[in-house]
């Protein structure tokens, strides 16, 4: 288990936000830079913060278990994940090559250290109610993460996932749900209304807390008042910005899918540093 | 009585299922069991009741419990998947694919009522496509037990493999071909009759019918070979051609679409092969099915030892 201060946990946000925008300008055909920038907070705070991983030994029998089942968001968790240890950062620079170990949707035999191949949305959350289930079978110590999208929820499998981890009473899985209001074709509401989502959440039998996605302090409060001995699994509600970071794609539809020219990226650097 | 004999003669092939699940389950913990609120249909409510615990019902929801297996196979165990094979290869598809066979997950999806074995419950319920979309999967070897002996055999079989495995079994009882219990081999075809003037290449309980067929062609002079060809996936390429090198006729027997299964199967080695043969692909014609007793359907579309046996001599006069 790391141990980082909520200022360091910020240093580290940001770095990982940096390496998804240096990834957005130098790969080969873009990235879904929308949905990496929105979870930053949330994967640094997962990662070097809340989970128990040891990027030495990836199959350690009770690491904690994260699935990121909004798996296009793959610029992010590579760069948490290379951040953390799991693979060296060099490895983004071959983003999207042939066969290359970090590519635009989760591929679990060529990238180490994840659990779960993902990409096509809806999938993760039933996988991850199945290890919670396994856990909980085995009275297993560790802890099921599942972060999942506003669009994805969309999914019905979703809404299946959720109704049976109230129903197993898997309280040793924590969802976090990216709401940062936009899907592909627009903002969510456009497209398929979910609102109000937190109250169906909590109607599907969740915990549910709301917190601001990009505040690591709220975060880490967040995660550190979920009760794993209760009956409930948690969903975390993490309210977040598409593209969060680079201000001219933040919260418009184009904030999906972006292949950034240099001079983007610079301003995008620059606003970071102006903080 | 001889040493060897099976205790699973005479019952269906899902009956076999459940009973051999158990007998499993005993043995090796790391066996758990999900189904979409059909516990009792697929066989696992015996399984429910002794295990408690490693049954997980999902209810009425295909797609969670197929991510769930995949799931429950990431920290270690051994899940076998039961519904009926039309909702598990068409509802959660995706998931078998993508989730299962993609990361190369040891899940055992044992889908029962395959083919039109839920006879009355009509083209909803009947699974006419399914070894043709587990044929496709990548990573996934697919299975058809001619009776439950066999069907217990395969289970046995499978629980041992490293990866997926998908296996149609019966709601109706088929005919029995097996009473010996033997290790079952994967990916080998067994000739169950000698014959010289057509093989009948069968799967599932069409295997036992064409042995009818068999018998019911032999007083009128015909000669048939039957062979069941339990593995779909891998096929057995090697006794294809032998049996085109054998007999000059052909002729494959399946409950399912003569598209994607095993008639297609067989027809892609023979033409690979280049062994030029008389081929007929027997089941049903492309069409979706309509609803009645089993044996009446088994009768309407030909796939009863009657029917079988009117469609040889009608291909071999052409």
């Amino acid at each position: 288990m790391a141990e980082n201060s909520n200022s360091e946990l910020k240093r580290i946000a940001r770095q990982i936000r940096e390496d998804v925008i240096r990834t957005a300008r130098d790969c080969s055909e873009g990235v879904h830079v929308g949905g990496s920038l929105s979870i930053v907070e949330v994967l640094a705070v997962l990662y070097f913060k809340v989970m128990n991983v040891d990027p030495k030994n990836p199959e350690m029998p009770n690491r904690d278990r994260f699935v990121l089942s909004k798996g296009h968001a793959n610029a992010g968790l590579s760069a948490a994940m290379a951040r953390r240890g799991f693979f060296p950062i060099e490895e983004m620079e071959q983003f999207d090559m042939l066969n290359a170990p970090l590519s635009m949707h989760i591929d679990r035999h060529r990238m180490r250290g994840v659990e779960i191949s993902s990409g096509s949305l809806g999938h993760g959350l039933p996988v991850a109610v199945g290890m919670a289930l396994g856990g909980k079978l085995d009275k297993a110590p560790w802890k099921v993460y599942c972060v999942i999208g506003d669009g994805e929820i969309m999914e019905g499998s979703m809404w299946e996932a959720m109704m049976s981890a109230a129903h197993y009473k898997l309280s040793n899985l924590v969802a976090v749900l990216d709401r940062n209001s936009f899907s592909l074709d627009g903002p969510t509401e456009s497209i398929m209304s979910l609102e109000p989502l937190a109250e169906k959440i909590k109607a599907f039998g969740w915990n549910v807390i709301d917190v601001d996605g990009h505040d690591v302090e709220a975060l880490v409060k967040a995660f550190d008042s979920i009760n794993y001995g209760g009956e409930k699994p948690t969903m975390i509600i993490a309210k977040t910005v598409k593209a969060k970071g680079i201000p001219h794609l933040e919260n418009t539809t184009k904030a999906h899918f972006a292949h950034l020219k240099p001079e983007e990226a610079e301003k995008a650097f620059a606003a970071i540093d102006a903080k | 009585m001889s040493d060897n004999q099976s205790k699973y003669i005479g019952i269906s092939s899902r009956d076999a299922y459940g009973a051999t699940l158990i007998e499993l389950a005993k043995e090796d913990q790391r066996i758990v069991g999900l189904t979409a609120d059909l516990a009792n249909s697929v066989r696992m409510d015996v399984f429910q009741k002794e295990f408690p615990d490693r049954m997980f019902n999902m209810g009425i929801a295909e797609q969670n419990m197929m991510g769930a297996a995949a799931g429950l196979a990431l920290v270690g165990k051994i899940p076998f998947v039961s519904t009926f094979a039309a909702f598990a290869s068409m509802r959660s598809h995706e998931q078998a694919r993508t989730d299962i066979a993609y990361n190369s997950l040891p899940v055992k999806i044992c889908a029962s009522h395959g083919g039109f074995g839920l006879a009355v419950g009509g083209a909803t319920h009947h699974a006419l496509e399914d070894l043709s979309i587990f044929r496709d999967m990548p990573n996934m070897q697919v299975f058809v037990p001619a009776d439950s002996v066999e069907a217990s055999a395969i289970v046995k079989a499978i629980v041992k493999t490293p990866g997926p495995a998908y296996l149609r079994l019966s709601r109706p009882t088929e005919p029995t071909v097996y009473t010996q219990d033997e290790p079952y081999v994967i990916g080998k075809a067994r000739v169950v009759r000698e014959g010289k003037d057509i093989t009948l290449m069968a799967c599932g309980g069409s295997v036992g019918y064409s042995v009818q067929a068999a018998e019911i062609l032999a007083e009128k002079g015909v000669s048939v070979r039957v062979v069941n060809f339990s593995t779909i996936k891998p096929i057995d390429r090697a006794e294809i051609v032998a049996s085109a090198q054998k007999t000059p006729a052909i002729m494959t027997v399946e409950e399912h679409s003569i598209i994607g299964g095993l008639g297609s199967s067989v027809a892609e080695v023979l033409a690979e092969e280049g062994v030029a043969t008389k081929f007929h692909r027997h089941g049903l014609q492309d069409i979706f099915t309509t609803s009645g007793p089993y044996n009446d359907l088994l009768g309407y579309y030909k796939l009863d030892g009657k029917g079988i046996a009117e469609t040889v001599a009608s291909f071999l006069k052409k």
